[in-house]
């Protein structure tokens, strides 16, 4: 069977609009993605190495801002859980189930692998710097008018159109 | 009035939503096709920009969507999380995430996306951003200084350009418009389509119709305490406006009564002069408490008399017709304010040779209200402006 065409992009974004607005008329904050691998992070450190975690500051102020509660119990790592379920959903039902590693047509795997991997962790760093990705910063930033998040958006874009050059052969 | 959570939602169900919610997120992030990389970085190669125009249109709607309900005071902005502007981290954070967007093709919300369909790629790079925030914790102490440097707290753009809230909007809606036409051209150019990007079909005239329906919507929506302001500043119509009024001697009788817990006392006189000196059973408030969730939530008490009292009528007036068109009820203002109350109950002179027996009740009653008020005064601990416990959502990645 055929791949399902994508939605209009308009139409996307003005459902993407309405889902924003929903939720920040119900929970009083915005979308967000990355602060979800963070929890996630923090709760591997802490199974691990829990000496470790309680004596290092970062840790320290963390677990102080959420009031001691476990990283787990946090409202992204349920709203990122919900998206790989809508998004493994939506891949069903429009046939783009498929285990594959996606690269650009002039480039390895290994150059892929190496890519995602160091993308990755630049995000890792990058969205902790930033307080938040294109969802939380960006997204839900312009959303209510934000400076911080509009500053961090012109950022994300502003770097991603500096660099775009050097790895161009990664994808064109 | 929205937010809802804490109040109507608990926070354990809060967690349930946050599960339905990214339900539609990821959904719609995939039917957008943001669960590939080839399709996110074309937006930084000039082949596809779809990202631009999912982006850009989400963020319009959802920021004219905001301004609406803010403007039918369906949510209190004051309790809404605004991301906190850390200049420096910001931009270079912004910088990093940048480069990790040509080099892994992917930010995290997408590549949650892509990993769910299978995309081996966006699991690799969800290992990355993984590793990333280790290495961010780990070192901590080396980021903190840039981390938080330059605190300028929660400010919002149109406050940061000194522009009005409408008028950043509208700008907004024009450069989403026009990098939309923008996109199209680069686009067809990098493609090699000969087509022209604007077209006279209904379809490209019904978007751009919406277009300019949303931009110019944004000034339907002004900011609910500028056009309350404008509006009290007619003097004429202050003054005409129908509004229930209370006598300088009911209000001190009511004062006087220690039974009587029915009225509530608002005093919208400057902090320091309430602190000077306060009248029984009031509480001092001010004209942006009117639009906030947690204070006005005493003028939303049943069967209580909101007495509005300042030191001049007018000031009481121009609040009560703002509190009776956010739709509080029971709103009363004390005749002739504050002024008329110290003339005629607190330097009471009695009517020399009372002709009617009116004359002669005012004179007992106001003696005994000139000697007893000043007592209550004096033993009466201000209660101070409203306390407000409520605190913003945390939010943010």
């Amino acid at each position: 069977m055929e791949q399902t065409k994508y939605m209009n992009p308009y139409l996307a974004g003005v459902l993407l609009g309405l889902l924003l607005i929903a939720t920040v008329y119900i929970t009083g904050r915005g979308l967000g993605a990355s602060g979800a691998i963070k929890s996630y992070a923090l709760t591997v450190v802490e199974t691990v190495a829990p000496s470790h975690t309680s004596s290092t500051k970062f840790y320290q102020d963390y677990s102080k801002e959420h009031s001691g509660s476990s990283p787990m119990m946090n409202w992204l790592v349920f709203e990122v859980t919900g998206v790989l379920i809508g998004a493994f959903l939506s891949g069903l039902i429009s046939n783009r189930l498929d285990l594959i590693l996606e690269k650009g047509p002039h480039t390895t795997n290994k150059i892929r692998i190496a890519g995602a991997l160091i993308g990755g962790m630049l995000w890792g760093v990058g969205s902790q710097l930033g307080r938040g990705c294109t969802s939380g910063a960006a997204l839900s930033g312009m959303a209510v008018m934000s400076t911080g998040g509009i500053v961090t958006m012109l950022a994300i874009f502003a770097g991603a159109y500096l660099f775009a050059y050097f790895f161009r052969k990664f994808w064109i | 009035m929205g937010p809802l959570v804490p109040d109507i939602i608990g926070n354990n169900l809060n967690f349930i939503v946050a599960l339905v919610i990214g339900v539609f997120f990821g959904a719609i992030l995939e039917q957008a096709g943001f669960s590939t990389s080839k399709k996110l970085v074309g937006l930084f190669y000039g082949y596809d920009f779809t990202v631009l125009r999912v982006f850009f249109t989400a963020g319009i709607v959802a920021m004219i969507g905001i301004m609406a309900l803010a403007h039918f005071g369906l949510i209190d902005m004051n309790l809404v999380y605004i991301n906190p502007l850390f200049l420096w981290s910001a931009i270079i954070g912004g910088i990093i995430m940048g480069l990790g967007f040509v080099v892994g093709g992917f930010c995290p919300g997408t590549s949650v996306c892509a990993a769910a369909i299978g995309k081996i790629d966006a699991m690799i790079f969800i290992v990355g951003a993984f590793i990333g925030v280790i290495i961010f914790a780990e070192g901590y102490p080396i980021f903190e200084p840039l981390y938080k440097a330059a605190n300028y707290g929660s400010p919002q753009m149109f406050q940061t350009l000194h522009i009005s809230e409408t008028l950043f909007a509208f700008i907004v809606v024009i450069i989403a418009l026009a990098s939309f036409w923008l996109a199209s051209i680069v686009e067809n150019k990098v493609n090699g389509v000969k087509k022209s990007p604007i077209r006279l079909t209904p379809y490209y005239a019904a978007l751009t119709l919406i277009g300019i329906i949303l931009a110019v919507s944004a000034f339907a929506f002004p900011d609910r305490e500028t056009s309350m302001l404008q509006l009290i500043q007619d003097k004429n119509y202050v003054e005409s406006y129908k509004l229930e009024t209370m006598t300088t001697d009911e209000f001190a009788y009511r004062i006087m009564d220690e039974q009587d817990n029915k009225i509530q006392i608002f005093d919208f006189r400057p902090l320091k002069e309430y602190e000077k000196m306060s009248i029984p059973k009031s509480i001092s408030f001010t004209f942006k408490d009117l639009f906030e969730k947690e204070p006005s939530q005493l003028l939303r008490l049943k069967h209580k008399i909101n007495v509005f009292i300042a030191n001049s009528e007018l000031t009481e007036r121009k609040m009560a017709i703002v509190a009776e068109k956010l739709g509080f009820k029971r709103i009363e203002i004390l005749q002739g304010g504050l002024d008329a109350f110290k003339n005629q109950i607190l330097d009471f002179k009695p009517i020399k040779d009372p002709k009617t027996l009116d004359e002669v009740y005012q004179n007992r009653f106001r003696a005994k209200a000139q000697k007893e008020i000043p007592i209550l005064i004096e033993n009466n601990k201000p209660k101070g402006a409203v306390v407000k416990v409520q605190k913003r959502v945390v939010g943010g990645c």
